[in-house]
């Protein structure tokens, strides 16, 4: 249904601040549209994307519809240790998606 | 016959249209200048909101508004004392005014996020930095869009 991607540098050193791009594929439908009939099409966005880096959440952004379609996020992290960064996009009709990505850390 | 049918149809369709047409001149279809304040002031509560520190990177000109990138900062050492908490995006004349709100803590690193927002019309956007001593910041940005967003059949 939506599918992902995530771009995170696969080594960092240890402290540095690495920048993580994600882009979902998604309408983002608004809810303010309205089809050929005049009907209004629902709304259909994703509400929340959380990232969390072995567990711990570092960022996370609540999406209104103003956000474009395909939600591209830029945002940065402190890589602190190896492991495993992940992310979740929650939204509209029960969607859930998530994608990981490893790191490592020396 | 069939021509009848497309005909009673499209009738139909202009009859809906116009109902609804009625209705958003009773409700307007965009927020307000005002509208948006009361978005911020939801926020901030009762703090004040002081000009600066936060950096708001829009084109000036869009030529789509369905897809205007976005970039906003705040210079902060990002430490557990002195933090970024978060950053909220507001428009004027978007159907609704917030935009976007982005959370960190000390792990970001930098409270610098990019992303690509939609403008229903050329308006001013409004960036609120909320930082780790309670104090908030802000800084807007003009942007004319030529083709708006999202209001019409895609």
């Amino acid at each position: 249904m939506s599918s992902a991607l995530v771009n995170v540098p696969p080594r960092a050193r240890r402290g540095e601040v690495i920048e993580i791009k994600t882009l979902i594929s998604h309408p983002m439908e608004t809810g303010y549209r309205r089809n050929q009939l005049g009907a209004r099409i629902p709304r259909d966005i994703i509400r929340l994307f959380v990232c969390t880096y072995n567990g711990t959440e570092v960022f996370r952004a609540e999406l209104h519809p103003a956000i474009a379609a395909n939600p591209f996020l830029v945002f940065s992290t402190v890589a602190t240790e190896s492991g495993t960064i992940a992310f979740q996009w929650t939204g509209d009709n029960g969607l859930s998606a998530t994608e990981s990505a490893a790191i490592v850390v020396d | 016959m069939d021509r009848e049918t497309s005909r009673r149809a499209f009738l139909r369709a202009a009859a809906t249209g116009l109902g609804l047409g009625a209705v958003i001149t009773v409700a307007p279809a965009h927020a307000t200048p005002e509208a948006m304040e009361d978005a911020i002031r939801k926020i901030v509560g009762s703090s004040r909101v002081s000009k600066g520190r936060v950096k708001l990177e829009l084109p000036p000109l869009s030529e789509n508004g369905n897809t205007v990138p976005l970039t906003v900062s705040v210079e902060s050492p990002m430490t557990p004392a002195d933090h970024v908490r978060a950053i909220h995006v507001f428009t004027e004349l978007n159907p609704q005014p917030e935009v976007v709100s982005f959370r960190f803590g000390p792990r970001a690193g930098q409270a610098r996020v990019s992303t690509r927002i939609r403008l229903a019309t050329t308006q001013t956007v409004t960036a609120v930095g909320e930082l780790s001593d309670g104090s908030f910041w802000s800084a807007s940005a003009a942007v004319v869009v030529t083709l708006a967003a999202c209001l019409e059949d895609a």
